[in-house]
């Protein structure tokens, strides 16, 4: 009995079937990123309309702030403070060897403010905040929540993306400003207190070589780092595949594409900002 | 001239089907689910769509109310092409629509109160005690005490479940309710007070109702007509995805075999298929 097969069209039989079948595999995998750069982007221009024309609803927007904000408090503060002393601990050596550990406060703080503060705090907020974003809404997904917000008339990106969009792109800056203050403290901790490195040439360098430019700079990327966060995470939740399987799948790949993302935004921006910095100010001195 | 015609345009409008689904063709990706389906449901009329898992039972109801836009082809609700609708439009006609979920859908962030009481937070201006009689009204028409209303869906059993997803669909008192497999996964008795509920609501409000199920007892108990998807991938080429279209008690009179096979509950070819599967 003659049937239909799954596919609409058969593909004939060929003797290169296989060069064949390689071309159509690198032309289905590039015709799968474009259809997916673009489908993310119509998704960020679709959140953003959204919360320029119709403020999210309170209760939606303050439990997202304290679900990205406040709960992520804990965790980024030991992180931040346990960066400071892994950098109070590997700058030691090669400082004295220098005869230079006095400015330890300078190279933990600056490279705190400006770099890994920003960006790992960033990476584990992909994982906190990001993973559990892009679960929560594949499961709702999966289970037709979003279906049923939508034929209730509540347009889902309006109801659930936007308020997590805006408490990642408000708060995750903060908690990068918390990150480097309790990586601060934590460098001085264990400068001071285990290397017994002196408080006031501590601070003393800290001021001299850390600006506001510093401290402006690392903030600015983690809203670019935040932004990517919250999207990425919803986007992933929002086209998570059918099952268990999907939405381990989306809470990982929400990870790894913003960790991804987050390291291309790092490079591509510190490029900008010191670009920026050095139309600025052509005769800054270098730093050391 | 004008006057004279308003009845008449009228008496039109009530003779329209509710929902009409002209040479509906639904891809995803390569794969064809639904080819060329033609479909009206009259106003105040219950159509059961019945088909084995994976025919396009669901993708087709889902279609009705514009959540699976059509690769080609056009449902209309109302007389208006879904397509056709913008955004806000779209809200508007789907406060006429309701949607009872296989596994209900509630949103488990909130309590079955707030679930119920969601589209009226939506679409509707009222006080929380206006709001909150109108829940426990709907709670109670599908049998649910008032004390169910602070609690979280996953304390709920799968019938419970599903009746607050039923409360939920007609809170706002809509023409065409839309069951997707409403009494799957539930035991015979919770299956029949699904299924008298379904009736009840019908019979009280006069609503239209689309109810996709694979249990023929819900079927003949419920519908006044039955249509029978096929899965497209094992049409024989030329032949019509709806194999049967008529009253529930023509079907078992029906020529078809692969109709009797389904009403029968009968493995029929599939296991064969497995048998050659098996050899292979």
């Amino acid at each position: 009995m003659a049937t239909h097969t799954e596919t609409i069209s058969d593909e004939p039989a060929s003797k290169l079937r296989w060069l064949e079948d390689w071309v159509a595999g690198w032309g289905a995998a590039a015709i799968q990123c474009v259809v997916s750069v673009g489908d993310i982007t119509l998704f960020t221009f679709r959140t953003f309309a959204w919360m320029f024309t119709r403020w999210p609803r309170r209760e939606a927007v303050l439990a997202n702030f304290n679900q990205v904000g406040v709960l992520s408090l804990p965790v980024v503060a030991v992180t931040g403070t346990f960066i400071g002393m892994v950098l109070a601990v590997q700058s030691y050596s090669q400082f004295k060897m220098l005869g230079m550990e006095s400015r330890l406060g300078a190279v933990i703080n600056m490279t705190l403010i400006r770099e890994l503060g920003p960006v790992l705090a960033a990476t584990m907020l992909a994982g906190r905040v990001g993973s559990a974003m892009a679960a929560e809404l594949g499961t709702m997904r999966v289970t037709e929540q979003i279906d049923a917000l939508d034929i209730m008339g509540a347009n889902p990106i309006h109801y659930l993306v936007a308020p997590r969009f805006l408490a990642c792109l408000l708060l995750i800056p903060t908690l990068t400003i918390m990150a480097d203050f309790m990586g601060v403290f934590g460098g001085y901790f264990y400068s001071v207190t285990i290397l017994g490195i002196d408080r006031h040439h501590f601070w003393y360098n800290s001021q001299q070589f850390v600006g506001h430019w510093d401290l402006f700079s690392g903030v600015f990327k983690s809203f670019f780092f935040g932004a990517v966060i919250g999207m990425v995470g919803c986007y992933r939740g929002f086209n998570c595949s059918p099952g268990a399987e999907g939405v381990g799948r989306a809470a990982t790949a929400s990870f790894v594409y913003s960790f991804v993302l987050i390291l291309f935004l790092d490079l591509v921006l510190n490029i900008l900002i010191e670009t920026a910095h050095n139309s600025l100010w052509p005769d800054a001195n270098p730093v050391f | 001239m004008e006057n004279t015609n308003e009845p008449e345009q009228q008496e039109e409008g009530e003779n329209t089907p509710l929902v009409r689904v002209s040479h509906l063709h639904i891809d995803f990706s390569r794969q064809r689910v639904l080819s060329d389906i033609n479909l009206s449901v009259a106003r105040g009329e219950t159509v059961a769509v019945i088909g084995e898992s994976g025919c396009g039972k669901t993708v087709l109801l889902k279609s009705m109310i514009g959540l699976l836009p059509p690769t080609s082809g056009s449902v209309e609700f109302d007389g208006q092409d879904l397509r056709q609708l913008k955004e806000r439009e779209m809200a508007n006609q789907r406060t006429r629509i309701g949607f009872v979920f296989q596994q209900a859908a509630l949103f488990d962030s909130m309590t079955v109160g707030q679930n119920v009481a969601f589209p009226l937070r939506q679409h509707r201006s009222l006080s929380p005690h206006e709001m909150k009689q109108l829940v426990l009204a709907r709670l109670a028409e599908v049998g649910l005490p008032d004390s169910i209303i602070f609690k979280k869906p996953a304390e709920l059993s799968g019938g419970m479940r599903k009746r607050v997803g039923l409360a939920r669909a007609l809170i706002l008192s809509p023409e065409l309710m839309l069951y997707d497999e409403p009494t799957t996964g539930l035991d015979p008795i919770m299956s029949d007070v699904i299924n008298q509920l379904i009736m009840r609501t019908r019979q009280r409000d006069h609503v239209t109702s689309v109810v996709v199920t694979h249990d023929m007892r819900t079927a003949r108990t419920v519908a006044d007509r039955v249509v029978m998807l096929y899965p497209y991938s094992r049409l024989r080429p030329g032949e019509s995805q709806i194999l049967f279209d008529g009253p529930p008690d023509a079907i078992d009179q029906c020529d078809d075999r692969r109709v009797r096979q389904f009403v029968d509950g009968q493995a029929g070819d599939r296991l064969m298929e497995m048998r050659e599967l098996s050899e292979t």
